[in-house]
């Protein structure tokens, strides 16, 4: 596909939405700990049924309505990390404060205005992931400002929701979690700028260091659209990097979409509403799925033939879309006559049917093979989405599939799923308040102060203030451990470890901190660091480590060594005077086990070697 | 920087606006322009369809979050919805039976007194009057348990009278309403005889139990399987969702003939639960009262400071009534000497009747005869399934 597009032409408009959760001690709305767990660690299980209520205003959302269509029955994973709240047994308890303050703090990064009563609210989601059937959320802040020209336009603090655990079952360990959800004006016009969006406002959460760190911890939503198509929010893009690439290939779906639609009305295309049983046509068909199914439906899309097999993404054709929709009635997938004769089904079956709807080559004929109500909910669902193909790119929320292509999620949610939080009260957010949060150093100003001042290489600096490690690099530069030892043992020596196998993470700061500052002072060498952490990472308290490790080598044993290495290579010595320095280096190193520092035993080994020649000359 | 939004209300000093992207926020009020005032638009009512040629059920709304709404003045949770609003949320309730209803009042349940439960015993006894096969009352948790006794006491009724509520409120998609409401209808026509309460029988969304009003009790605060039958399994159960009624052998069944009210009550009655050191001034305040119940400790006790006032108070005519804050176990006072005590001046061993309950039966009683030694006997007599003549094993 061409990527290299004219997006200025085309009239990219793109937002993103980004949710990060924020490490707070406890939960948004109880005192459970926002701590992961492993599935095969939960205590209890509970199920429940959903259904779509009422806004305050009498509405029902149509994003809530279409997954009513299924009566869905939820499963729930309990953990002795959880409670009633996640249960929804339990009214929330007041709003955490520390989170508010975290995301308050974020607002004031931004340049934001804060909301003066903030009321939480109960966004309808009905697809199992909050027990309650909504996520609550509340508006903290309005209009801010990231990088040049592009406008935040709203700051709100959200719960967390659960992690899907399976078809219909839901772990309640993620329920809950604090999390802020940061809204752009559609202000970005590029890919490219859609991503460095993303990445700047990426940095300034870290720079609070209140927030979490790592994979699920941040997730991206898109917003997108171009002229003449529409906008359709794609959710959950985790991988910073594939957000440009979701962009392009949105815009490339946009405008497959709109040439279809050309095409059709050209072709004087149109959607025939009839839903036909063709049960009695597959009645002897090869075809497993039409032969088990109770119901064979078929809808007829006049001049469609070819357009619903074209591919409008990688790997999705127009027809996925149609599968998508379908798929909201519980059916499995749908088949259409662009892709056949294939899967069982014969030439002379498709002929039969083209003949029984009387339709010809210009057509393209749907099936769908299902129990019967599920069959002609999703004979509805095509037969909607198909006519829309006429119009042009219908509005939606999509979600990402592992390459950066689509698939159709739900309709675009309106205001009608928003209905307030009843039995959390409003909270006030005073200018004295305000004005006392203290704005964190960014971590952008972090890298540049660690290249000027400390003069560490500026990419390296860089690493360290992006990095998890940044508080712990910062307290080891203060006890006196030299930046460059701090940065490579944090940044190198534990990435190599943990790719090792090693479980750096048992390995607490304290204990970092200790290590560096042995090596720093000399009393293990550095290049025992390694073997050093790797025996702490095993509960070993470092004093025992470091006495393990280092079998304090002095200098005059050392010197003994490098005697006795040295008399027993005479020959080869002789033969190479001074070259011979690295390979006996390389032996002393062995020796030591790395409790001797590098520059130590050079050097000594340097006078050493000299005094043999000068003694070996006759 | 201007918003515009629609302007909800006005609280506690605050204008509340709901934005166009549907969130709400607090703005103070010299902050804000008024833009136009649209006329309210009247809400847009489905209309309520029956099919006569199923059973006759009659839905008595009392409120409570069976059917509840945001009060915007508050900012809290009332119950606003009538029966017809309930019909409208549970479409599946149309095609169990077919409804009248009937609202008694429209309160919290922690407004409920007895002078109301007089006219929900006369509701629901018109109602059967009038034909219903069966009564289902709407009724908020808090105190569903006092108010069902009250009506089993009042009305020996022929056919099933469920109440039915919800811990979490009807406005949430995970409400336990639709569940408890559909659960509360299948029992309504099925072939129990008796008032029952029907509620959640577990956490999850998978069947719902059916308790005796005289056994039941509300054993927490939120959990939706709060109800629990006590000193006695459930009499029956609802499968959901199926629908599937399963009544136990206890269970009162439906029969022919026509409901007695006997609605008299007296008013003048209380509960007291005894803690160490409880000072014998509190039951004196309540002289002049024609029954009290105590939730003594452990098998039945007070203090024996309280002696000679409950003597007091016996001699002036009063019925008490000694039951157990164990909540679990039967009343014996002819253990311990304190016991024996309380028994010789007259003190009426409530055997292993719930504490309210007792209390509800007490009413009635004393609402039936004036006589003490009558009184004492009907207290001792199982009317209504209250008593247990033999003590369940375990809690």
């Amino acid at each position: 596909m061409d990527y290299d597009m004219d997006y200025e032409a085309l009239g990219l408009k793109a937002g993103i939405e980004i949710h990060q959760q924020l490490d707070t001690r406890e939960k948004l709305f109880c005192k459970c700990p926002t701590l992961l767990r492993d599935f095969d660690e939960h205590t209890g299980e509970f199920q429940r049924y959903l259904r779509a209520t009422e806004s305050e205003m009498g509405e029902i959302d149509r994003a809530a309505q279409e997954e009513m269509w299924q009566m869905r029955r939820f499963r729930y994973y309990t953990y002795d990390t959880t409670c009633l709240v996640e249960n929804d047994d339990e009214p929330p308890a007041p709003m955490n404060r520390e989170a508010l303050d975290a995301a308050l703090t974020v607002a004031k990064m931004l340049g934001m205005t804060p909301i003066r009563q903030v009321h939480m609210m109960r966004k309808l989601v009905i697809d199992g992931s909050n027990t309650s059937g909504f996520q609550r959320t509340a508006l903290i802040a309005i209009n801010g400002q990231v990088m040049e020209g592009c406008r935040i336009d709203t700051l709100c603090l959200e719960e967390e929701a659960a992690q899907r655990a399976g078809d219909s079952a839901f772990s309640l360990d993620r329920l809950g979690i604090p999390l802020v959800e940061i809204t752009t004006a559609p202000c970005m016009h590029t890919p490219a700028e859609v991503q460095q969006a993303a990445e700047h406002i990426g940095m300034i959460l870290r720079s609070t260091r209140s927030v979490k760190r790592g994979l699920g911890t941040i997730r991206q939503d898109v917003n997108i659209s171009i002229r003449g198509g529409a906008r359709v929010e794609i959710k959950g893009v985790q991988e910073l990097n594939l957000i440009a690439e979701v962009v392009r290939r949105e815009v490339i779906r946009q405008q497959h979409l709109l040439t279809i639609r050309d095409e059709l009305n050209t072709r004087n295309a149109s959607v025939d509403e009839t839903v036909h049983d063709v049960t009695s046509l597959f009645s002897g068909t090869g075809s497993a799925i039409l032969k088990r199914a109770p119901a064979v439906l078929a809808v007829r899309l006049r001049g469609y033939g070819g357009l619903v097999g074209r591919e409008i993404q990688p790997r999705r054709r127009l027809g996925s879309e149609y599968a998508d929709y379908a798929r909201k009635c519980g059916v499995g997938g749908i088949f259409h006559t662009d892709e056949l004769p294939a899967y069982g089904i014969t030439a002379d079956e498709v002929r039969s049917l083209f003949e029984h709807l009387q339709a010809d080559d210009g057509d393209c004929i749907v099936i769908i093979a299902a129990g019967r109500e599920k069959a002609e909910c999703a004979a509805r669902q095509v037969i909607s989405r198909a006519a829309y193909a006429l119009e042009g790119v219908p509005e939606e929320t999509r979600r990402m599939l592992e390459d950066g292509s689509t698939a159709y999620m739900r309709p675009l949610p309106g205001a009608a799923r928003m209905y307030p939080e009843t039995d959390v009260l409003p909270v006030i957010i005073d200018t004295e308040h305000w004005e006392s949060l203290v704005v964190p150093e960014l971590l952008s100003g972090k890298a540049e102060q660690f290249a000027d001042r400390l003069g560490l290489d500026p990419s390296l600096a860089r690493q360290v203030a992006f990095s998890e490690r940044l508080m712990i690099f910062e307290c080891a530069v203060d006890a006196g451990v030299k930046p460059n030892l701090a940065a490579r043992t944090l940044l190198g020596t534990l990435t190599e470890l943990r790719r090792d196998g090693v479980q750096v993470e048992n390995i607490a700061d304290d204990a970092l901190l200790q290590v560096m500052l042995a090596a720093e002072g000399g009393r293990v060498a550095k290049e025992a660091l390694p073997e050093l952490l790797r025996v702490v990472a095993t509960g070993v308290p470092v004093e025992d480590a470091v006495s393990q490790t280092a079998t304090a080598v002095t200098t005059d044993d050392l010197r003994a060594m490098v005697r006795h290495v040295l008399e027993d290579r005479a020959d080869f010595i002789r033969g190479r005077g001074m070259a011979a320095l690295g390979a006996i280096m390389g032996v002393i190193m062995k020796e030591v086990r790395g409790s001797v520092d590098g520059e130590v035993v050079s050097s000594v080994l340097r006078e050493e070697m000299r005094s043999f020649l000068e003694e070996e000359k006759p | 920087m201007e918003l515009t939004g629609t302007c909800i209300t006005e609280r506690d000093g605050m204008i509340v606006i709901k934005l166009d992207n549907g969130y709400n926020i607090g703005v103070d009020p010299s902050a804000c322009r008024w833009l136009e005032r649209p006329e309210a638009a009247a809400p847009r009512l489905a209309e309520v369809l029956q099919d006569p040629a199923l059973p006759g059920i009659a839905i008595i709304s009392t409120g409570g979050t069976i059917a509840s709404r945001i009060d915007y003045r508050t900012g809290a949770v009332t119950s606003q919805f009538n029966a017809d609003d309930i019909l409208r949320a549970i479409p599946r309730l149309a095609a169990i039976a077919h409804y009248r209803t009937h609202q008694v009042c429209n309160i919290l349940s922690e407004n409920m007194n007895p002078s109301i439960w007089q006219e929900l015993a006369h509701g629901v006894y018109d109602a059967i009057k009038n034909g219903a096969e069966g009564v289902i009352v709407t009724h908020g948790t808090d105190t569903m348990a006092y108010s069902a006794a009250a009506i089993s006491f009042m009305l020996d009724t022929p056919v099933p009278v469920i109440f039915v509520g919800s811990q979490r409120s009807a406005d949430r998609p995970s409400s336990d309403n639709v569940m408890n409401a559909l659960s509360s209808a299948a029992a309504a026509t099925s072939p129990l005889g008796e008032v029952a309460v029907v509620m959640h029988g577990s956490p999850s969304d998978d069947w719902c139990a059916i308790h005796r009003a005289v056994r039941v009790r509300k054993m927490h605060t939120s959990r939706r399987d709060a109800f629990q039958s006590m000193g006695m399994p459930p009499i029956g159960r609802v499968g959901y969702p199926d629908l599937d009624v399963s009544l136990d052998m206890e269970a009162r069944l439906r029969r022919t003939g026509e409901p007695l009210l006997q609605d008299r009550i007296e008013e003048r009655c209380a509960l007291l639960q005894f803690y160490p050191g409880m000072p014998p001034s509190l039951p004196d305040a309540f002289d002049g009262c024609r029954g009290l119940v105590i939730a003594g400790t452990g098998l039945g006790h007070v203090s024996t400071t309280w002696t000679p006032v409950l003597r007091g108070m016996i001699e002036d005519g009063a019925t008490v009534v000694m039951t157990s804050q164990c909540m679990h176990g039967r009343v014996c006072d002819r253990v311990y000497d304190t016991g024996r005590d309380l028994l010789k001046i007259g003190v009426v061993e409530g055997e292993d009747m719930l504490p309210e309950v007792a209390l509800v039966k007490l009413m009635w009683v004393l609402g039936q005869t004036r006589d003490q030694e009558e009184a004492a006997a009907m207290m001792r007599a199982d009317l209504r399934g209250e008593i247990r003549r033999c003590s369940a094993h375990g809690l």
